[in-house]
Formats: C-alpha cells, structure tokens, sequence
C-alpha cells in the first residue's frame, strides 16, 4: 500500500532577501523601537522601504562593518532593537570579535541579518561567497542562528526575531527560489517544520534547500522510497525532538544546506544523533572548499547541492541501515 | 565648587584597591589605572549625572563607557566606591565565581557595567550608538567614553570617528589617556601615531588637552569645558595627558607596570606612599 505524499507547488519565485525587505518594513510600521544599520547595501538588503518610511531610525554606517556592529551594540542600550544588514561575509567573519565581545558576551540585542549567504550569489566568486557563517555564528554562546527557505518563512522570521530579546543570525540569500511556504505563517524560533510524512528516510534541510529536498522526496517517491522532509529553519537551537522523532521512524537521515559540511546544520544534526540514537548520516553540504564564479544553478549542480544530489546521498545512506 | 580634599582623599583610597586587587591575584593592570585614578574620580563625583541604582538603558542620566577594558582595577574601585556595589566585593577582583572579571563584563550582572571590553577599538562604536540612542528618546544627557592611546592603532577607532563627526554625534566626549605607553614599549617606539589633535581634528572632532591629566582641578575644569562644547554639532575628544603608574613613584614614566602585579614588598612601599584615607575594603 503506497502512502499518499503530500505535494507542494509554487506560482512565483523570489529572493529571500527581499522576504526580509518586507519583513524590516511591516516593523517599522509595528514597532516603534525597532531601527536599522546598513553598511553601504541598501538596494542589495532591500532596506529601502524601511528607510523610506522611518528615515530618523535608519543609520546609513557606510563601508565600516566593524563600527555598525558596535553601533548596533550601543543603541540597545536605550531600548532599540538594531537590524544590521550587509553580505553574510561582511557580517560574520569580518566582524566577528565584534559580535563576540560586544554582542554575544555582552547579550545584546542584535539581529544581524546577512544576505547573500553562500554559493548562490554566483557570479561575484569566492571573496564574496560565505560558506562558513553558519558555523562561525553558531559556536558563540547564546546567538540564535536561523537561515529561512523562503520569501515568506524569510519575512515572517523577521517579524519573528523583533519579539525575542537576544542576539539572533538571519541569514538569506540573492536567487529567486520557489515561494511554496504560507504567507500567513506563524514564524516559531526553533520550531522544525514537517512537510513530508515518510518512512524510508529522514531528509533535513535548511534554507533554499529546502525546495532541493521537497523536490527529491517527489522522484524517490515516484522510485518507490518513502521520504520525510523536515525545514529546520533555527539550527540553533536545533530542534532535537524533531528529529529524534523522525530518525526513529526512518532509521536513517540526509542533512542539505548551501553551507560547509564543516560547522553546519550536518554537524549539529551529527551530535545530537551521536548522543542520543546513533543513525547512519549523509551530508549534502560543500566539502571544506572555496566557491567560484557561475550562476547559482551551475554553482549548485557543480557543488553538489540539488535535488539530484539530495537522492543520491539518500540512496547511500539507505543502503547503510 | 567641588570638594578637592575629598576628591584626592578618594583618589588616594582607589590607588590602594587598585593595587591591593593586582597584588592580592597577582595579575591584572595597574600601570594604565594608577594613570586614570584622577579621571574617574572625577567623572563619577563631580562631572557625571547619574541616576540612583543601575539600569541597563541609563535613560536620564549620563552614560560612560570604558573602551580599553584592562584598566578595570580602577573602574571596578570607583563604581564601588560611587556606590554601585559593595566594595567589600573588591576582594573577589579575579578570583572564580567573581563579578569583578579580569576585564569588565556585563555577563555576570555586575551593575555599573553596560558592555564588555578588553578586546580592544571597539568602545567607541558602542558610545556612538548609545549616544545615537539618547538622539532618538530625546534624552539630553551625554555619553563619556575612554579609550588608550595606543588603543587608536585599532582601525575600527578610525571609522567610528569617521562617523562620529558625519553624523553629528555631539553628545559625546571621547577622551584619550594620551600616557605615551603601551606592552611593548612607548607609543614612539612601537607605532608612532603623530599629532592626534591634528588627527582628530581633520576627521571633524573639537579637541581640548588636559595637559595635567592627573590633577583633579584640572581635569574637572577641562572636562567641564568639554561638556560646554557638546551640542554644536561636533563630537568633543579630550586629550588627557597622564602619567602612567601615577602616585606611585617606582611605577611612574615607564610601561613596565602596564600589566604587572606588585609583590609583597612592591606593594608595601606603594601603600606607604598613598596612606589609607575612607577605610581598605
């Protein structure tokens, strides 16, 4: 008796970053304490409609990552709630004993949100194409780490991360992706979504991937293999349960994220397996390696990060049950 | 008209915490503290408005921020002795478990204290968005930070004074403790970093120097002209030219007690020199 797998579909594409647009705009509108920093990015964050409507409460930092950091970090003290915004590389690595010292060890409460995060800005390379960050922001103490999968999990996180008080990692991206969450949805800081029932394999995935896996489930499905997909959009911190739960089932899991496999989502999924139900894992992830020039769908077939990729590490890892 | 024999009695009294808190755990930084003992003292008793108690906001009230975190033995002395916490607590300085870090936090709730330094270049971003804060609650006080001089060679110091003065941030005093040392030697031999005046003031900033950083007078009437110059549209940097290791005389004019503890009988003949005066904790 076959299972009937729920399918999803979408009308439109858009890029993450511009979920975070909108998000940024509807609190400026809702939360008056809320104010925004940019480091020279304001077309590439689309910020402008934020600005635009509370120009008293954005802060134009210009190319000076360093600075914007600690600037957020002062005007929490006072009561505001800072929106950073600039390329995922600018706001992790280049910044990074920033965020420690004044930030995480100071408690404050920052959302850096960082687009352009991985492979997938294409064509401006290596210098530009963070695929450390997720491991970089979720080793300090206390930062809650959160990469959505699309346009409408990207603004509803937004709006989400105003209400939590602590420092919190948004990271999105540049390509348009498949819209396929609701627009209405209710964002819940570590919180895993289901969105495939299934009892082959357990398939985990975090920002655009997301689609990647939703996609593969469909042709291993069509292959006779059952896949549970699950949107881990907070990998710190991680829903544990979530995922006991499904490898309990399956028996085996594939982690997928545009990110190293080094420090990723892969890697916390790991610990928590190793821990507590030691189950067969493959990772689709980059292998310690730098990015390159090409467009984002190049990029992702020549790294390894698609749907077809994604069958494949299941296929392997179900033969290792 | 502030109470100068008050004022140096308290002075005295911090000299000898601060080196009875390095001595005691054998580590720490007297050198840049004993150079600084005049200007704290002075900035909360006489310069700063402050609200009763400690809240993390500060809103009404006048907000100060250490950049060059190592010099917490005389912050940690003067916020007790300002009443911020027991100074009974001044014996923890250190020790496991303690408030007192070796540099200032505000992880362990030590009120007082409304970020973390030590990592240095960073304070000044920080008063910025403070300062940038008060601007939005339409909150007049000011925001007095600290910084080393050799803490300039941080770059991040650059751009926050870039756009301290772009942006108009004139409620703000940032002062230097221009005492020409660091680790490695002075500020010459190790990065020469020229006229800092003609620095601050070609990046926009109104600069006044305290030439005698460690008299009270002098530094009360400097930062008083300093407060007299916020509000015109230009961040306000004090130059306050200090003697690193002051008022103890084997510690004075050399880098050497940048980051050293006295021993037993180091600490004997700089207590000699600074009699005790509002009680030892």
């Amino acid at each position: 008796m076959g299972i009937i797998m729920k399918t999803y579909t979408y009308t439109e594409k858009k890029d993450t970053r511009s979920g975070f647009g909108a998000g940024l705009a509807e609190l400026g509108r809702t939360n008056p304490n809320v104010v925004a920093l940019c480091a020279d990015l304001i077309g590439s964050l689309k910020m402008d409609e934020f600005i635009k409507e509370n120009p008293e409460r954005f802060f134009q930092i210009g190319i000076a990552e360093a600075n914007m950091i600690g600037i957020a970090a002062g005007l929490t003290i006072g009561g505001k709630i800072p929106f950073t915004g600039t390329f995922a590389n600018f706001s992790t690595g280049r910044v990074y004993d920033q965020i420690r010292q004044s930030v995480a060890y100071s408690g404050k409460n920052v959302k850096i949100c960082a687009s352009h995060a991985g492979l997938t800005l294409g064509e401006d390379g290596a210098t530009h194409q963070i695929l450390e960050d997720i491991g970089l922001m979720k080793m300090l103490p206390g930062m809650v780490v959160i990469n959505p999968c699309d346009y409408n999990q990207t603004k509803a996180a937004t709006i989400a991360i105003a209400d939590y008080d602590g420092p919190v990692y948004l990271r999105f991206g540049r390509p348009s992706v498949p819209i396929f969450t609701p627009a209405d949805q209710k964002f819940e800081i570590g919180k895993a979504i289901k969105f495939t029932e299934g009892t082959d394999v357990t398939i985990v995935a975090t920002g655009h991937l997301v689609w990647e896996a939703l996609e593969a489930s469909k042709a291993l499905h069509e292959a006779g293999i059952s896949a549970e997909v699950i949107n881990i959009h907070t990998i710190k911190p991680l829903d544990d349960k979530a995922i006991l739960e499904s490898v309990a089932k399956t028996g085996c899991i594939v982690t997928a994220e545009e990110h190293n496999h080094l420090g990723g989502l892969g890697e916390s999924v790991a610990r928590v397996l190793a821990q507590h139900r030691p189950t067969p894992q493959e990772f689709v992830a980059t292998n310690d390696t730098f990015g390159e020039s090409g467009t984002p769908a190049q990029l992702m077939d020549k790294y390894g990060l698609n749907s077809d990729a994604i069958q494949n590490a299941v296929k392997k890892v179900m033969k290792r049950k | 008209m502030p109470n100068i024999k008050e004022l140096t009695d308290l002075t005295t009294q911090v000299r000898r915490d601060i080196i009875r808190m390095v001595h005691k755990v054998n580590s720490g930084h007297p050198g840049g503290s004993l150079g600084c003992a005049e200007f704290f003292v002075s900035l909360y008793q006489e310069l700063m408005e402050r609200k009763d108690g400690f809240d993390m906001d500060g809103i009404g009230e006048d907000l100060f921020f250490l950049s060059n975190g190592h010099i917490s033995p005389v912050y940690y002395s003067v916020l007790a002795r300002s009443g911020y916490f027991p100074v009974e607590e001044l014996n923890t300085f250190r020790l496991i478990n303690t408030r007192l870090q070796g540099h200032p936090t505000t992880h362990e709730g030590l009120p007082g204290i409304r970020i973390a330094s030590g990592s240095l270049g960073q304070g000044m971003s920080v008063a910025l968005g403070a300062a940038q804060a008060k601007k939005l609650n339409n909150d007049d006080h000011l925001v007095y930070s600290l910084h080393g001089d050799g803490e300039l060679q941080e770059g991040q110091n650059w751009e926050a004074i870039m756009y301290a003065s772009a942006k108009k941030v004139d409620n703000l005093i940032s002062t230097i403790d221009l005492n020409q040392q660091q680790i490695d030697g002075s500020t010459d031999d190790v990065l020469p970093m020229g006229s800092l005046r003609a620095k601050f003031e070609a990046f926009g900033w109104t600069v006044i120097d305290i030439e005698k950083g460690n008299d009270l007078e002098s530094i009360i009437k400097g930062m008083k002209e300093a407060k007299s110059l916020t509000g015109k549209g230009k961040p306000v940097c004090v130059l306050l030219h200090t003697v690193m290791g002051n008022g103890i005389d084997f510690m004075m004019h050399t880098h050497a007690w940048h980051g050293k503890a006295p021993n037993d009988e180091q600490l004997n003949e700089g207590l000699s020199q600074n009699p005790e005066t509002l009680g030892d904790y």
